[in-house]
């Protein structure tokens, strides 16, 4: 995923902002990006442009090699649903279906209902740990499991961008971390790129990269540590301290 | 699709209130699964009709194509009418296709998980829920009182020509209606037996009269005379006495219905018409007027006598014709020979009768606008609670956008709920309308049900709840999938 002097703006007549002022940026597999920067900086407008929920005003976004410019919604609707997972800071899980059935929403968007449907739903949320509570509610778990839930249904397609926004804003530290750590482990199947919208500085272990933003420009880029970081533990153990 | 939480607790809202009607509303509703298996019907129904295969829809419902042509026989037998006119590879098209291609969504999206979706998504608020289905029974049953009155009168108003044994009709020229008791010339009778192919011409006299009762009070009635022992119109659906009883002099036939009216117990009381006696010696069942008269059967003779007619006059002539003989050529030789008079097919007479009546009295058009005001304020309460229920869904909405859901499948969702409000509302409606029709089948106008009647209510049932979807459609078309970013 890569935008190349991405510029948007906002809001029409007098009240146009222009959020992105000439952004360039990759989202490599492997990876996880962290995108900081304070509010009001662009971050989650990036976000929306890179994760094809809004058109770039100018330049170009291309996912997994398809240029953006110029698709209706429903063209954006079919990358996301074909490439993109999202993550999001207040989970947005759907509170009347069960952990099993939101997650398999994520398929059946894309036309897939059949049993084996379900199965690669279980195995989602297998995988991050919740097999024991498919049937259960979203009321019925707790924050740290409903973002759980909320990552299996971005996994569940197997996008090659998973794309976070402030997944650990609601969450305390030791739910934060551990999401984080799903993520970085997420990050390290070469299959897929994962880009964290945040202003939490306790996360910034988890990164194999940070990008700062701040006026809708990219400001700064350095290597984390999160890519020498491989076990949970000691990222739990950072995290705390 | 997993289980619906009991979906029909609106039985609780109407159960105190109404408590026989919602007593029977709940013995049936109670059972979900099997509201639910009847819009598993419907939809197998709709997505065969829009596939117009049963190979393909099966392959789209992903069940067996055997299993699916079960469930639409089981359907057409429930519903007593062939839905699918179907050789043994295509489905045609007929009524069925048409109203799946006027569906608003694709059949194939809607899955058991959309379905369940919308089902979550109306129950999340049970108040509203009722409300909305409170709605559509409201709506639905104030339809099916005005198309069922219109069926019944439409029925009621030939009622008499279609008992009426004949061919051919010689009525007076000019006539409008059944009940329009201008007269003609007997002479026309014997004219007519000239003709060539006519085997029988039988008079009839159609005219009011005012009865007067034991006790002193007078009614207007309509007396039907006819020759008892050739045939005309006789009176059917005897209960008491006999039609050889009304050979005794002073005999007439009335209907159990106007007992009250007449002022009469039954068999053996006496009343007056023109200062003559007039016994009731018989007793019919369910031969109503839709006009406020009641029908007084008697023999020709008697019925000139109560009404004052000439002895050279009758109102009707019922013409037989000889097996084989061509009713076309008889009638185009009657013409001619016939003075001041027209000769009608039964099927003309009633369509005639019909359309004074039902429109030239302007009853029909009443009936009508009535069924459509309801159809209006029906869609403005679903119409409501659909939007505030997607209002409050938007974020939901948003997130399907946001993961990628098309705007098809978004308004699949939105129609699905619709759909599932318009089966649980038409299904209470039409135990209620079951209820009305029998409470009223005794009336003088009762309400009718037919299998035609009730597919023609619930299919307007699904029009007007996938008109009232269309605000909540609009709603998540224009909502900005980015607000998922917002909160």
């Amino acid at each position: 995923m890569e935008a190349r002097g991405v510029v948007k703006f906002l809001g029409q007549g007098a009240g146009k902002v222009q959020a992105l002022r000439g952004v360039d940026l990759t989202l490599h597999n492997g990876e996880l990006a962290l995108l900081m920067g304070p509010s009001g900086s662009g971050k989650t407008t990036l976000l929306s442009v890179l994760g094809c929920i809004l058109s770039p005003s100018e330049g170009v976004v291309r996912v997994c090699g398809n240029p953006t410019t110029n698709l209706g919604p429903e063209q954006l609707a079919k990358l996301r649903r074909e490439h993109i997972g999202f993550v999001f800071q207040s989970f947005h899980l759907f509170p009347t279906l069960i952990a099993l059935d939101n997650v398999r929403l994520a398929l059946d968007v894309r036309g897939e209902h059949s049993s084996k449907a379900v199965k690669r739903s279980k195995d989602a949320l297998a995988r991050v740990g919740l097999a024991h509570k498919i049937n259960s509610y979203p009321r019925e778990l707790s924050g740290g499991e409903q973002q759980r839930v909320a990552i299996a249904r971005a996994l569940v397609g197997d996008a090659a961008a998973i794309l976070a926004d402030e997944p650990t804003a609601a969450l305390d530290s030791e739910n934060g971390s551990s999401i984080m750590a799903m993520l970085s482990e997420v990050a390290k199947d070469p299959a897929h790129g994962v880009l964290v919208v945040t202003h939490d500085p306790r996360i910034l272990p988890f990164a194999s990269r940070i990008i700062r933003i701040e006026d809708g420009n990219i400001v700064g880029e350095e290597a984390g540590i999160g890519a020498a970081r491989t076990s949970v533990a000691k990222a739990r153990s950072v995290a705390k301290t | 699709m997993g289980p619906l939480p009991g979906p029909m607790d609106v039985r609780l809202l109407l159960g105190r209130k109404i408590s026989h009607v919602s007593l029977r509303v709940s013995i049936s509703i109670s059972r979900v699964g099997r509201a639910r298996s009847a819009a598993n019907d419907i939809l197998s129904f709709l997505a065969v009709a829009r596939e117009r295969s049963f190979t393909k829809a099966a392959a789209k419902l992903g069940v067996s194509q055997s299993a699916l042509s079960h469930t639409i026989r089981g359907l057409e037998k429930r519903l007593g009418i062939r839905l699918l006119a179907r050789t043994t590879r295509r489905v045609a098209r007929g009524m069925g296709g048409a109203i799946a291609s006027f569906s608003p969504v694709p059949i194939g999206l809607l899955t058991p998980l959309v379905l369940k979706l919308a089902a979550r998504n109306l129950l999340y608020d049970k108040l509203r829920f009722a409300a909305t289905v409170i709605g559509i029974v409201f709506s639905i049953v104030l339809v099916t009182v005005q198309l069922g009155l219109f069926v019944s009168f439409e029925r009621m108003v030939t009622v008499m020509i279609d008992h009426a044994p004949a061919d051919l009709w010689i009525v007076p020229l000019g006539t409008k209606c059944f009940e329009d008791p201008s007269l003609l010339d007997e002479a026309n009778r014997y004219r007519a037996l000239s003709i060539e192919g006519v085997s029988q011409v039988d008079p009839i006299l159609i005219s009011f009269a005012q009865w007067r009762m034991p006790d002193g009070g007078t009614s207007p009635v309509l007396v039907i005379g006819s020759d008892l022992r050739a045939g005309g119109l006789l009176p059917w659906n005897l209960v008491e006495g006999s039609l050889d009883a009304l050979l005794v002099p002073e005999s007439v036939a009335v209907d159990r219905t106007y007992l009250n009216r007449l002022g009469v117990k039954g068999l053996g009381d006496a009343a007056e018409m023109r200062d003559r006696r007039a016994e009731i010696r018989a007793v019919t069942k369910g031969i109503r007027s839709f006009t406020t008269m009641p029908y007084v059967f008697t023999p020709l003779e008697r019925a000139r006598a109560y009404t004052g007619t000439p002895g050279t006059k009758v109102t009707y002539l019922l013409v037989h014709l000889k097996p084989h003989a061509d009713v076309e050529r008889v009638r185009s030789q009657l013409q001619p020979v016939l003075t001041k008079a027209e000769v009608l097919t039964a099927a003309e007479f009633s369509s005639r009768s019909r359309s004074f009546w039902l429109f030239g009295t302007g009853a029909g058009a009443a009936l009508f606008a009535g069924a459509l005001l309801a159809m209006v304020v029906g869609s403005v309460v679903v119409a409501q609670t659909l939007y505030a229920s997607t209002k409050e869904h938007l974020y939901e909405f948003a997130t399907l956008r946001a993961i990628g859901s098309s705007g098809t499948y978004l308004h699949t969702v939105i129609v699905a709920q619709a759909l599932l409000s318009a089966v649980a509302g038409f299904a209470i409606a039409f135990l209620i309308g079951l209820f009305v029709v029998r409470v009223t089948s005794d009336s003088a106008l009762p309400v009718l049900m037919t299998p035609a009647l009730t597919i023609i209510l619930f299919l307007l049932t699904i029009v007007m709840c996938v008109i009232s979807a269309l605000s909540s459609i609009l709603k998540v078309t224009r909502m900005d999938p980015a607000m998922v970013f917002s909160r």
